[in-house]
């Protein structure tokens, strides 16, 4: 089966600052994929760089379609849902608009009604507090949020920058299984950029490791995951 | 539990009814006003020419507003759009001898058209980088309109004289009563039209912009067009506020505009309360009635308390501000906003 998603020289710039020196990768379909790596890495400019949010060159298909001159709003129409670093929790509006602010170009009403039910379905949480000024949830609920927001798109690549960050231990335990049921109920693909290796190579199939800019290291989570010397000087335990 | 859900919908819904009640009410009886007082002399001219004033600069006030509280992109050259506002209807008064009205949805096409190419370039700049551009633009707009090549059309440092309208169909209303009519009723037209905007999609997208452009882009929305064309929205209601201005108060010159008024409508915004409907009224208030009345306070205060020192003008103004953000971070209309929540909420809980 074709990829869904494949990278070759991938270069992104900050500026003038070149942070991606020719990158290349590939995602399976209906698969769970992470970026490894240490701070600076280049991890979260990597999905951005798919998104159209940084200036990149070279090659990026999805589906079989170049995405690489796109617009960041056209990439996410295509199917492309970026769950950004940090939340990107909409603070001034409702737990509502905030899920319906995803589905602004979409004309299927009822499709819209769908996908609602399904957030709802996966994140309860969300439901009972439609109402509530999105900036008052908590670190968790709004990261669930950010994670339902995505799913309004009706993606076929999610690309997940961080969803760990910041929270308790138990709450990402929550958060990282129904990221699962995400993946096999709804089909949808992941790419999950962490820095809590541990947790990234128990929920993906493949991994690769970033430094500086470069692949250095890529094959089935359980091999990375077994491998004494990727392990001390990549991952970190 | 049960109790309480759902009986704050219906307290939620009360309480709405009343406060548009109230506002119709309030409205209607500024309307009525002129037609009450007549001919009497019991409201001045001059006092409907100052409230006309303090609902001009209301729009103004908005107009920043919504590119500003609404969309999060900082504005210190709203006054530039205000003068071209107002130069687009004294020129097209003086010159063409258009009649009065048809200056404001010409001056609310040009100026959007100007605000929308500015916002274009502007797209590369936020915070304080935005603030120094558009501050820019209010510093050069007055001075390019004393170009000698622009003297015919302009008349250069002289500026032109209008004369304001009478009152049509024959109504007892002296000229400024009418006008303080007209300026009501576009007030209400745009403000109208704006709660319509932020209360739609576009509204909401333009929030969520403000709140995290990178997140709004992915959500699909093309931020770059929006900042733009909110740019270009502002402009128009800062334009139109300016035509009024122009009509009302029958001159414009290069140094009505000069850059302090950018200053005056950004601290009507925040003094009145950022991304706040009722905020912009309260702003457009402050713009009119410190530029009338600081200085008079101001030598007032210095005589009451018998202050040793002599206050110099503004001093007064300063401190207020200065108070006034300290104790209404939210501005004056998210100070009464707290004040009523914290008044409503039952002692016991």
């Amino acid at each position: 089966m074709a990829p869904l998603l494949e990278i070759s020289g991938l270069r992104a710039y900050y500026g003038a600052t070149e942070a991606l020196h020719g990158l290349s990768f590939s995602i399976a379909q209906g698969g769970i994929t992470t970026l490894l790596g240490a701070n600076g890495a280049g991890k979260t400019t990597t999905l951005r760089a798919i998104s159209g949010l940084v200036r990149r060159e070279g090659s990026i298909v999805f589906d079989g379609r170049p995405i690489d001159k796109m617009a960041t709003e056209d990439i996410t129409r295509l199917g492309v849902a970026h769950v950004p670093e940090g939340r990107g929790t909409f603070v001034g509006l409702s737990v509502e608009e905030n899920l319906k602010i995803a589905s602004y170009g979409r004309r299927d009403k009822s499709g819209v009604r769908r996908d609602l039910d399904l957030v709802f379905t996966y994140f309860p949480r969300l439901k009972e507090r439609i109402a509530q000024q999105a900036g008052t949830l908590s670190g968790g609920e709004q990261q669930m949020l950010a994670i339902s927001r995505a799913l309004m798109l009706g993606p076929r690549l999610m690309l997940l920058d961080e969803p760990s960050f910041g929270l308790a231990p138990l709450i990402v335990q929550e958060i990282f299984q129904i990221m699962r049921r995400i993946n096999e109920e709804a089909g949808v693909s992941m790419l999950l950029v962490e820095q809590n290796a541990a947790l990234a190579l128990n929920l993906a199939e493949n991994a690769y490791v970033l430094e500086t800019g470069n692949v250095v290291m890529a094959g089935p989570s359980a091999e990375l995951k077994n491998d004494e010397g990727i392990r001390k000087s990549y991952l970190g335990y | 539990m049960t109790a309480i859900t759902t009986a704050a919908p219906a307290a939620a819904e009360t309480s709405r009814n009343l406060t548009r009640t109230l506002l119709i009410g309030l409205l209607l009886l500024a309307a009525a006003l002129p037609f009450l007082v007549g001919k009497s002399g019991f409201i001045s001219n001059f006092t409907f020419l100052q409230l006309s004033l303090m609902i001009v600069y209301a729009i103004a006030v908005l107009g920043l507003n919504l590119l500003t509280g609404f969309n999060g992109q900082i504005s210190l050259g709203h006054g530039a759009f205000f003068a071209v506002g107002a130069y687009t209807a004294a020129i097209l008064i003086e010159h063409c001898g258009v009649n009065y009205w048809l200056t404001l949805p010409a001056a609310a096409l040009i100026c959007f058209v100007v605000g929308y190419l500015f916002g274009l370039p502007a797209l590369r700049l936020e915070g304080h980088y935005l603030a120094l551009a558009t501050f820019g633009l209010a510093i050069a707009v007055p001075q390019m309109l004393k170009y000698k090549h622009l003297e015919p059309l302009t008349n250069g440092v002289m500026g032109i004289n209008l004369l304001k309208p009478d009152a049509p169909f024959g109504l007892p209303l002296s000229g400024d009563q009418w006008m303080y009519l007209v300026v009501l009723v576009v007030a209400v037209a745009m403000f109208w039209m704006a709660r319509n905007l932020l209360n739609s999609r576009p509204g909401r997208a333009m929030v969520a912009i403000r709140d995290h452009t990178l997140a709004a882009g992915t959500m699909g929305i093309d931020t770059s067009r929006y900042k733009a064309t909110v740019f270009g929205i502002s402009a128009l209601y800062v334009g139109v506020a300016g035509a009024l201005h122009a009509i009302i108060f029958e001159f414009v010159s290069p140094d009505s505009f000069r850059f302090e008024l950018s200053i005056a409508i950004l601290v009507g915004a925040v003094v009145g309360g950022v991304a706040s409907l009722p905020g912009a009224v309260i702003g457009g208030i402050f713009v009119q009635f410190i530029e009338k009345y600081a200085d008079a306070m101001t030598k007032k205060l210095t005589q009451a308390i018998h202050l040793p020192l002599e206050l110099q003008p503004w001093t007064l103004y300063g401190i207020t501000l200065i108070v006034l953000i300290y104790v209404m971070p939210g501005g004056i209309a998210g100070g009464l906003a707290a004040l009523w929540a914290r008044l409503r909420r039952p002692k016991s809980g």
